[in-house]
Order: C-alpha cells, then structure tokens, then sequence
C-alpha cells in the first residue's frame, strides 16, 4: 500500500491542464465526478478541521466560546507545549511525551517479531494444520477491544487471574507475584500484554509476504550453502522487508496516538502514579474534560508534526532497507 | 534402517515437535477466553475461594443420614480395610472429622459401611464438584438493557457500511478507470490521511457536530461514512484493477454509460471484494469505542456495545463474573461473523498489506 508513497508523482502543470483535448477533459472530469465523494470528504472531513485546529491552537479558547469567540494569544499555546511539565518532565512522575516513547519502545519491538515469529511459524513446512492455526490465531483481533481488555485484565488480576496463578504455580512466591495494571512498574508490560491479540492483521500480513517469496531463491541459496540463518537474512528479510516497512509505519503512527486502552483500564486517571498519562490521554482530557480547545488543538498540531517528522523519516531510510521486487522489472 | 528411513523418521518428529511447539503457543494465546467462560459460570462466593480449581467448582457434597457432608481426596493405603501399599487416592466423604483419624463413607459403595482412616482431615484436598452458574448471563442481559444495545449497535454498523459500500465503490471506480493528470497525486493524498492523528481532525469535527446540535445523535457517526475512506477504496480499486478493460469497453460500445459500466460489469465481479469490504467494516463498528464514546457518551439509550461494556470497570469492579459474561455477549456476534466469513477477512487484509 506505501510503496507509492516512496517516489511521490508531480502535479500536474497548469499548462498541461490548459492544453487537453476535449476528449482527455471529459475523461477528467467524469473521474472528478467519481472521485467527487472522497474528495468533498476530504476538504470538509480532514483539510478543513486541519486547518481550524491550526486556528484554534493560535487562541485561548474554550469549547463553549464558540468559533469566533477567545482571543489570539500568537504562539504562546506552543510555548506552552515546549515548556508543559505534564509532556516533558523528566523528574518525580514521568511527562507524557516520556511515557508514550518508553511505552512504544516496548511495544513496538512486540509489535513487530511476535507477528512475524508466529508467521514463520505458519509458513514452517513442518507444521501441520497451517490453516486451521492461521485462523485461530488471526480470530482474536475480530474481539472487540473493550472485551479483549477485559479479558486479559482478568488474566492479570493479581489474585484470581491465571497468570499470577500460574506464576505461583512455577514457584513464585506469593508475595512475589506481579501487582499488574496497579504497579508502576508492571503496567506498561500489562498494557503490552492485552494488546497482544491486535496482532492477528500484521501475523496475516507477513504470512502473505513469506508465501510470496519465490521458492527458486531458496533454492538458489541453498545451492550456495547458505545456512537457514544466512538464507532468513539474505532471502527472507529483503523478499518481506515491505510488509514489514507497512507494519512498522503504521503500528509507530499507532502508538503515537496510543490512550484508549489506559482509558479503560485505568479510566483515564493516569493511575497509578501517573504511569499511564500517555500523550494522547492528555490530550484527550485537555479537550473532552476540560473543553480547552486552544490548547487541545495545539496538542494535536504538536503530536501531527511529530508524526510527519517520525514517518517521512521512516520513509526516507525505506530505500536503504526496504526492497520492492517489482522495481527491477519495469 | 535404511537412509530413507531415517530420513522419515527424522521429518515425522520435526513436523510432531513443531506443531505440538505451535499448538502450545496456541493453547497459551487463546486461553483468556476459557477464562471469560469459566468465570462467566461462576457465583461471587466461587470466585473468592481460596484453593479451588480454576474451572466453576464447588465444594462436592454427599448426603449422609439426611445431612450434607463434605468430601475429601484421602490416601487409601492410611484406612482400615486396606492395604498399607495402596497408594490409590478416592474421593470419601467425611462424617466425623478428627485430628487424628477421620471417619469416612465410599459415595460409590451401596452399604455405605463407616470405616475409619488415620489422616488429619484439615491435610487433605478437597473434592470439587462441576457446578456452573448461569445467572450471570440473565443478570447481564436484564441490567444493560442488551436487545437495545444489540439493535443500536447493529443499526449503527448496518448504516454506516452502507456509506461505506456507497461511497467507496464510486470512488475507487474512479481511480481505477479513468486517466487524467493529477490523479495519482490524489490518490497519494488520499492514502497519507491513514498516518494523520485523530485528534488533530476530531477537535473542529467535535466543535462542528455540537454547533448543529448532532451530539448525542447517530448522524456523526454515520454521516462521514458517505465520504470514502482510505482503506476501503484501496481495497475495491486494487479489485476492480485487475478487472479486464475489454469488457469495460464492450459495453461502453454498445452504449453504456460509466454508471451503468459500474453497475453491470464491474459490481457483478467484485461479489468478494464487496464482501471483504463489509465484513471489515461490520466487525470495524460493531468494536468501534472511541466514536460513539465522544459523540453518543450522554444518550444511554443509543448507546452501542462497545461503550456500555467498559461501564463495566467502574460498576462492577468486584465482580468479574459479570464483566466476563458481558465480554462474552459482546463479542458473540463478531465471532459468528469471522467464522461464517473468514475467507474474505483473510484476503482483505492481504490486499493492503502486501500490494502496493
């Protein structure tokens, strides 16, 4: 799906437009008119809510003022945004911005090898039962997400869950055992944890990707004497390095905007400690809570610029390590 | 053996070691939703149990002279009657508990004859009877209002696919079949909207809906729908590409119209990707949170499953039996649908992940 994101086409030339044919402006417009629903989508929907955001961060406004109402205050909802202890505390309670860095270095790792792991897995030509394991293992992510949190908050209650039982079971003593959601220092891997059924897509999407390699590389490599651990290195990872570019942009532009789950499991307090006020949340109480739509819309603006920068980046390495076999033949 | 023999033998314990590897993991990953069932069948009083088993027990009762007594795993080989070496353990109820030795009775045995065993009863685990309760589920069903909550939740995901259906359809014909300058640019535009942030197209939208006085109604939720979204077009245009011009222009000869090319050649053909594009919008807003939590969070009554359910932390922190049973209800109907329709889940999301 990115992989034309990677060589952006030029718009057209005014001249060029000017210069149709009858035939070739009739074409045109018919597929305007086609295109017509995204594209009035798009101008109301996306491009000018993006564009009040941008109005709205330059004021002090609440959501009760109304669109007109408030007063321009210039840029200072974006010295706000640099200087807020609430994002960038580093001392005592973590700030937003930290927790939500820390949280996606876990688990975006996660995110990635255990998919990917588990696609291996259903692409291993020793087991057996490939599409029944496929469709049970992708059959989580169709729960709804409010039920698999619960689910696996079950899992984890630190006195009737079964893991902790389970913990206990191996040997753990019983004062020993994780405290889970309640624990500062538990709740991030808790969090990763009940996420762990959303990775069915990804899963789906590597298998698709090992399945697509061509057999004649392996063997070819095999020819060569390359090891299985050569051969995933040189064969493998080129050959599925873009669904896993795919992957990765998306689950990085995910965990950017992470907060529903510590919405629910934590109602959205932060508990405990504070541990669990991602960015996002933060946001989302800015806004929905105490309707400071100034400053609410800064934070978007703030976390949009902080995705561009991240994926365009991300893009850019893309032509050092993501390979598109169908580049070669054109 | 022979080298070809061996040969088998070696693949037959691989293929045996990585699937029971697989099936492992599987039994481990799945197991969260033994646990919604079994805790979905259990009574308040199960659940605070210390020691019982992890499936909906109680404490397995015999009745003895007209009088419940409790049962016992006991050692046979410490009761009179039978051999010191019998290591065997049954299940016996107690009618006289002592320290030292306890006085049993075989629930299996009809002469029911009294026969004593030197063990301390207190040292002995229990027996556990399977003892399921359904109230749970009734009490679910009566307290959230669940027909309600289904119809809302159905009424919102119906509506809004056809949006879906409506919107993308005309759309991705669109990039499909027509060439002009600039398209490609759209369609790229069209595609980078996936990585915009929520919150920064929520916050106006919010303000907008509340304006025109839609919060609190189906009509943000449904509306928006009718405008093409980026997945779903990109899934109907990767289908209708691979569609054949020829019969596109077969028809244009003899006179059709792109409306009517639309909806007599291409629409026919694409019965799996309409299905694919259904299905993941069904199961998309059937599981929806965040929408009609903003914008649907004041009126209870129109208030889809999603949202009811995580009511639940708060009200019922102390009984999970019933957060169990309403994850259960609430997931019910997606799973029947992944089932019946797996297939075109699992080509759906091959499309946007490994086409370009």
């Amino acid at each position: 799906m990115f992989e034309q994101l990677s060589n952006l086409p030029k718009l057209p030339s005014l001249a060029s437009l000017r210069n149709m044919k009858p035939l070739q402006r009739r074409e045109m417009l018919m597929g305007l008119a086609f295109l017509s629903p995204w594209i009035i989508g798009f101008l109301v929907f996306t491009l000018l809510p993006l564009m009040l955001t941008l109005y709205f961060s330059f004021k002090e406004v609440k959501i009760e003022d109304g669109l007109l109402g408030g007063q321009f205050v210039g840029i200072s909802n974006y010295i706000q945004l640099i200087k807020d202890p609430q994002i960038w505390s580093s001392s005592g309670t973590p700030g937003a911005m930290w927790i939500t860095l820390k949280f996606g270095l876990i688990a975006l790792p996660i995110g990635i090898f255990v998919p990917l792991g588990l696609a291996l897995l259903m692409n291993n030509k020793y087991v057996l039962g490939k599409m029944v394991f496929r469709s049970l293992f992708y059959m989580p992510f169709i729960v709804p997400f409010v039920a698999a949190v619960f689910l696996w908050g079950g899992m984890l209650n630190p006195e009737t869950g079964w893991i902790n039982r389970a913990l206990m079971g191996l040997g753990v003593p019983k004062g020993n055992v994780p405290l889970w959601a309640n624990d500062m220092n538990w709740v991030y891997p808790t969090y990763v944890i009940m996420g762990i059924w959303g990775i069915g897509n990804a899963m789906l999407i590597m298998l698709a990707g090992l399945q697509g390699v061509p057999t004649e590389l392996y063997d070819a490599s095999m020819m060569d004497g390359a090891n299985p651990w050569q051969q995933f290195w040189n064969v493998t990872f080129p050959m599925i390095s873009p669904v896993i570019f795919f992957n990765l942009v998306l689950s990085i532009v995910g965990l950017f905007q992470y907060f529903l789950v510590p919405l629910v499991v934590n109602l959205g307090t932060g508990a405990p400690g504070g541990s669990t006020m991602f960015y996002n949340l933060y946001l989302y109480k800015t806004f929905f809570s105490f309707h400071n739509m100034g400053y609410g819309a800064t934070l978007a603006w703030g976390l949009f610029a902080m995705i561009m920068v991240v994926t365009i980046a991300l893009f850019a390495t893309s032509k050092y390590w993501v390979y598109y076999a169908s580049e070669g033949r054109e | 053996m022979t080298p070809k023999f061996m040969h088998q033998f070696r693949n037959g314990g691989l293929t045996l070691f990585m699937t029971l590897l697989t099936l492992s993991i599987l039994v481990i990953f799945l197991s969260p939703f033994a646990f919604m069932i079994f805790t979905s069948l259990k009574t308040q009083a199960q659940i605070s149990i210390v020691g019982a088993p992890i499936w909906p027990a109680a404490p397995s009762l015999f009745t003895y002279k007209g009088k419940d007594v409790e049962t016992f795993i006991v050692p046979l080989g410490k009761c009179e009657g039978f051999d010191t070496g019998n290591t065997s353990l049954k299940s016996l109820a107690v009618t006289t508990k002592g320290r030292q030795s306890s006085i049993f009775v075989d629930p299996t045995d009809a002469s029911l004859k009294e026969f004593k065993c030197n063990v301390s009863w207190r040292a002995l685990d229990r027996s556990w009877a399977f003892s399921p309760t359904y109230s749970n589920y009734t009490e679910v069903w009566n307290t959230i209002k669940f027909p309600n909550l289904m119809w809302n939740t159905f009424f919102y995901a119906v509506m809004s696919n056809i949006g879906v259906l409506f919107s993308c359809t005309l759309v991705a014909f669109g990039f499909s079949r027509f060439r002009f300058p600039g398209r490609d640019f759209l369609f790229i535009v069209m595609i980078s909207t996936i990585f915009l942030p929520a919150f920064v197209t929520v916050i106006p939208t919010y303000f907008f809906f509340q304006k025109i006085g839609w919060i609190g109604s189906w009509l943000p939720l449904i509306v928006p729908t009718f405008f093409a979204n980026a997945y779903d077009v990109f899934l109907l245009r990767q289908y209708f590409m691979t569609i054949p011009r020829e019969l596109d222009e077969a028809a244009m000869i003899d006179g059709a119209g792109p409306l009517r090319v639309l909806w007599s050649v291409i629409l026919p053909q694409s019965y799996p990707v309409l299905m694919a594009v259904t299905v993941f919008h069904i199961v998309y807003a059937w599981n929806d949170y965040f929408g009609p939590l903003i914008y649907l969070s004041s009126s209870r009554d129109k208030w889809p499953i999603s949202v009811a359910l995580s009511t639940f932390n708060g009200i019922y922190g102390q009984k999970p039996q019933l957060i169990q049973a309403g994850a259960l209800m609430a997931m019910l109907a997606p799973l029947l649908l992944f089932i019946f329709a797996q297939r075109f889940f699992v080509q759906g999301i091959v499309v946007t992940g490994v086409e370009k």
